[in-house]
C-alpha cells in the first residue's frame, strides 16, 4: 500500500458534499480518509503543501477514443491514460470504435486489462450497441457489462435505425447502463466537412446542418420516453439540441447529455482557411450555438463535459480538408479550457465546473469517484488555478498532436493526480 | 505603380480592388500578343511551370498552356488520374517532388476545396489555382470580368446575375468576390437546392426565379449544370430545369434590355442555356475563351515578378 498522503491548506472543492473551503485532505489505504483542519499527520505520511491549489475529486471523461486495439500509431490505452492524468482526469470511458471494434466480452476485457496494466487513469470500456457497429444486431450487453463495460455506444456510427435504438434502450435497462448516441442523421450529413453556414459557403465545403443532430436528439428523447431507458447524448453542439434536451428533462425523461470543450470554446469561424485541427464531427457551429451550450452547462441542461478526445496522426491531418479525419485531442486541455472559458468567462463557478467534469459523470454513469466523501476511492486532482502553462504540442503526453490550441497559454496547472490513493502524475 | 499579387493566386476573396484591376490592366496588352503572327514574347523565358491537374480539364488546361507558351515558359503537364489519395501519394509529397526538380510555378486543379492554398502554404514555388473543389476558380472570374469590362467599359455599378448551380460552383464564388470588389451589384439565381446556405451574407441578392433575374440584370453568367445533380437528387430532371431555370430566348425576349450572356463552359445546350442564346448576338462566350489566355498570361507574368508598367510598355514583350 502507498504511504498516506496529506494535502495541507488546499481549497477543497467537492460539490458532492457542498464543500468549498480551505482545509486538509488525508488519503490513506487508497481511500479518502478525512477532510478537516484538525486532521493529524499519520506516521510515514507524505505531506504536500497545497496552499493556493484546488483539491477536487478527479475528473471523469465519459467520451474518449484510445485507438487501441488497431490504431496504435494514433494513441494507445497507456498513452491515452497518461494524457488523461496529465490533465487531472482520473477516469476515462473508452469508445469502442477501434479496430476491431469492442463488441464482445473478450474485447471489453482486453481494454480493461490494458487500462489496469497502464496503472494511470481508470479505463472504463464502452461496448458497442450493435455487432460490428453495423447497426443491425444488438451486441451482448450482459456479457460486456460483466466484463467491465460501463455503457454502450456505436459512436462514430450513428444509430440510424429507430428500431435498433428502441431495443438498445429497452435492453440496456436490464443492466442499468446508459446508451450513448452520436446523434447524426446520416443522409442529411453525408459528405459534410464542417457546419453548414456562411463559412462553409465561403470555403466551398459541404456543410452538416444543425438539423442533422437535432433530428436524432429529438428521436432519442422520444425513444427514452417510450422505453424508460437511459439515453446519453454525446457531444451536443447546437442550440436546437439544447432546447430539445431541456424539454425532455422537463418531462422527466431519462436523458443526459455531454458537451465538448471545443463546442463551448470555438465556432466555425475557427476553420479559417481550412485548418484541419478545427475539423470534427459534430462540427464547430455558430456563436449562438456556443452561447447556448454555455448556458446549458450553467443551468444543467447539459450534465457534463466530455472531451471526445480523438487522436489522429500528423500525416492524417496534414492533407486536404475534405480528406482529413474528424476530431481533436482534448484530455490535457479540458480542465484549463473549463477554467479559462467557463470559470474566468463567468459562465460557471469553479464548484459547478467540478460538478460537470467529475461529480455528474460519476453519478450518471455509476462510476467510482466524483466525490471526496471519506471512505470513497481516493481519485483526486490538485491543481493551481492561478498558474499558467503553454500548450506545447511536442510535449503532450498523448501520442498525437492534433489540437487547435497549440501555442496558447492557459490557466490551471495540474500539480498532482491521484488514482486510488497513488500519485500518478505530479509537476 | 506596382501592385504585387503576393506569392500565390489562390482566389479573389483576399485580393484588393487594386490587385484585381492590375491583373485586368496587365491582360490588355497581352490580348494583342495572341493576335500576332508570332504569338510569343520572352517574358517568362527560362521559367519552368508545372500544370498539375488532379481533375480532368480541357479548356482551362489548354488555356493555361497557351498562356505559358506564349510567354516562353517551359511547361510540363501532369495529369494525376483520380485523387492523390487513390494514388497513394499525398498532395504535398507530389508537389515537393516536383519542386525538387527546381520548378518556378505550379498551376493546380484539384477536386478538394482548399487544395491550392494547402499547396501554396507548403512549397516555395508560386501556386496558381486553376479550380479547387467548390472553392474558387480565380482566373475564370478574371476572364469573365475582363470580358464584361470589354463589353460595358466598366464593372462599377454593373448588375450581374449568376444563374444555376451556385452551391457546387467555384466559378460563382470567385465571381462574387471579384465583381463585388470592383463595385458591381451581384445576384444569384437557381433552385434553392443549389444555392449555398447564407449566401446573401456574401453580399449578393438572391432571385428565386430566373424571370426576375433577367428583368434586373445587365449580364447573366450562366453556370454549367452537372448531370449528376439530377441523379443525386438536387433537381427532378434536366427537362424541368431547362423549363424553370434555363436561359432561353423566350425568357430573354421579355427583358427590358438586351442582356450580355456569359458561360464558363463547357455548355449543356438545351439544359442551362439554349443554343439560340449561346450563339446569339449578345453572347460573349467565345470572347471569354479568348480573354482567358490573356488573363492567364497576366497572372503568370505578375506572379513571376513582372510589373504592371513593364507589361504595358511593350518593349519588354516584343
Amino acid at each position: 500500500m502507498n504511504a498516506p498522503l496529506l494535502f495541507r491548506d488546499g481549497r477543497i472543492v467537492d460539490p458532492s458534499q457542498g464543500l468549498d473551503e480551505v482545509s486538509h485532505l488525508l488519503i490513506q489505504d487508497g481511500k479518502v480518509a478525512a477532510i478537516g483542519r484538525d486532521v493529524g499527520v499519520p506516521d510515514g505520511a507524505e505531506v504536500i503543501d497545497a496552499t493556493g491549489w484546488v483539491i477536487a475529486p478527479g475528473l471523469i471523461d465519459v467520451h474518449v477514443h484510445l485507438r487501441e486495439p488497431g490504431q496504435e500509431d494514433r494513441e494507445t490505452i497507456a498513452t491515452g491514460a497518461a494524457s488523461a492524468v496529465a490533465g487531472g482526469i482520473t477516469g476515462i470511458c473508452a469508445m469502442p470504435n477501434t479496430d476491431p471494434v469492442i463488441d464482445n466480452q473478450s474485447a471489453v476485457g482486453f481494454v480493461k486489462a490494458r487500462g489496469e496494466a497502464a496503472g494511470l487513469a481508470r479505463v472504463y470500456p464502452i461496448g458497442c450497441i450493435s455487432v460490428g457497429q453495423r447497426g443491425d444486431q444488438l451486441a451482448e450487453f450482459g456479457e460486456m457489462v460483466a466484463a467491465g463495460a460501463v455503457a454502450v455506444s456505436d459512436d462514430g456510427h450513428p444509430v440510424m435505425s429507430s428500431q435498433l435504438m428502441r431495443t438498445a434502450l429497452e435492453y440496456a435497462r436490464t443492466f442499468g447502463i446508459p446508451v450513448a448516441d452520436h446523434c447524426e442523421d446520416m443522409p442529411l450529413a453525408v459528405g459534410g466537412a464542417m457546419h453548414e453556414g456562411i463559412v462553409a459557403t465561403r470555403l466551398g465545403l459541404k456543410g452538416i446542418p444543425s438539423a442533422a443532430e437535432e433530428i436524432q436528439v429529438a428521436r432519442d428523447c422520444i425513444l427514452a420516453g417510450l422505453t424508460g431507458g437511459h439515453i446519453h447524448l454525446c457531444h451536443m453542439s447546437t442550440r436546437g439540441s439544447v432546447d430539445l434536451i431541456r424539454r425532455a428533462k422537463e418531462q422527466g425523461l431519462s436523458v443526459t447529455a455531454e458537451a465538448a470543450p471545443h463546442h463551448y470554446t470555438l465556432t466555425h469561424e475557427r476553420v479559417g482557411d481550412y485548418d484541419t485541427n478545427a475539423k470534427m464531427n459534430p462540427p464547430l457551429r455558430e456563436a449562438e450555438d456556443r452561447e447556448a451550450i454555455r448556458a446549458a452547462l450553467a443551468d444543467g441542461t447539459i450534465d457534463c463535459i466530455a472531451t471526445d478526445h480523438a487522436p489522429h496522426t500528423y500525416d492524417a491531418k496534414e492533407r486536404e480538408f475534405d480528406d482529413a479525419p474528424n476530431g481533436i485531442i482534448g484530455l490535457e486541455t479540458a480542465l484549463s479550457l473549463g477554467l479559462r472559458e467557463l470559470v474566468q468567462g463567468g459562465v460557471l463557478s469553479l464548484s459547478t465546473l467540478i460538478e460537470r467534469m467529475s461529480c455528474a459523470p460519476a453519478r450518471l454513469w455509476h462510476l467510482p469517484g466524483g466525490t471526496l466523501r471519506p471512505g470513497t476511492v481516493a481519485d483526486v486532482v490538485a491543481f493551481d488555478p492561478a498558474a499558467e502553462w503553454t500548450v506545447d504540442i511536442s510535449r503532450l503526453c498523448s501520442r498525437s498532436r492534433n489540437t487547435p490550441w497549440g501555442g496558447e497559454t492557459m490557466p490551471g496547472v495540474v500539480r498532482r493526480t491521484v488514482v486510488g490513493g497513488r500519485v500518478v502524475y505530479s509537476t | 505603380m506596382t501592385v504585387s499579387l503576393g506569392k500565390d493566386l489562390v482566389g479573389l476573396e483576399h485580393l484588393s480592388r487594386e490587385q484585381i484591376t492590375a491583373i485586368l490592366d496587365t491582360a490588355e496588352p497581352f490580348k494583342e500578343v495572341s493576335e500576332r503572327q508570332i504569338k510569343k514574347v520572352p517574358a517568362l523565358r527560362g521559367k519552368t511551370i508545372v500544370n498539375l491537374f488532379f481533375e480532368p480539364s480541357t479548356r482551362t488546361r489548354i488555356s493555361f498552356e497557351f498562356a505559358e507558351k506564349r510567354l516562353s515558359a517551359d511547361t510540363v503537364n501532369v495529369a494525376a488520374s483520380g485523387s492523390s489519395v487513390s494514388k497513394g501519394e499525398t498532395l504535398v509529397d507530389t508537389a515537393r517532388n516536383l519542386e525538387a526538380m527546381r520548378i518556378d510555378m505550379v498551376v493546380i486543379r484539384h477536386g478538394s476545396s482548399g487544395a491550392a492554398k494547402f499547396l501554396g502554404d507548403r512549397i516555395n514555388s508560386n501556386v496558381i489555382n486553376a479550380g479547387d473543389g467548390k472553392h474558387e476558380h480565380p482566373t475564370q472570374a478574371l476572364l469573365d470580368m475582363l470580358t464584361l469590362r470589354d463589353r460595358f467599359g466598366s464593372i462599377e455599378g454593373l448588375k450581374v446575375c449568376i444563374v444555376g448551380d451556385v452551391l457546387h460552383s467555384r466559378v460563382a464564388r470567385s465571381n462574387i468576390w471579384g465583381l463585388t470588389r470592383l463595385g458591381a451589384e451581384v445576384a444569384v439565381c437557381g433552385p434553392a437546392t443549389l444555392l449555398p446556405r447564407d449566401v446573401e451574407q456574401l453580399g449578393v441578392t438572391v432571385f428565386p426565379r430566373v424571370e426576375a433575374a433577367i428583368e434586373w440584370a445587365d449580364a447573366l453568367n450562366v453556370l454549367r449544370l452537372q448531370l449528376e445533380r439530377m441523379t443525386s437528387g438536387f433537381i427532378p430532371s434536366l427537362r424541368e430545369y431547362n423549363r424553370v431555370f434555363g436561359v432561353t430566348a423566350e425568357k430573354l425576349a421579355r427583358a427590358p434590355k438586351d442582356l450580355c450572356i456569359l458561360h464558363p463552359g463547357p455548355m449543356n445546350r438545351g439544359v442551362e442555356i439554349d443554343s439560340e442564346v449561346a450563339d446569339g448576338p449578345h453572347s460573349v462566350i467565345l470572347p471569354q475563351v479568348t480573354n482567358g489566355v490573356a488573363v492567364r498570361m497576366a497572372v503568370l507574368y505578375l506572379l513571376a515578378g513582372g510589373s504592371q508598367d513593364a507589361g504595358s510598355s511593350g518593349s519588354e514583350m516584343s
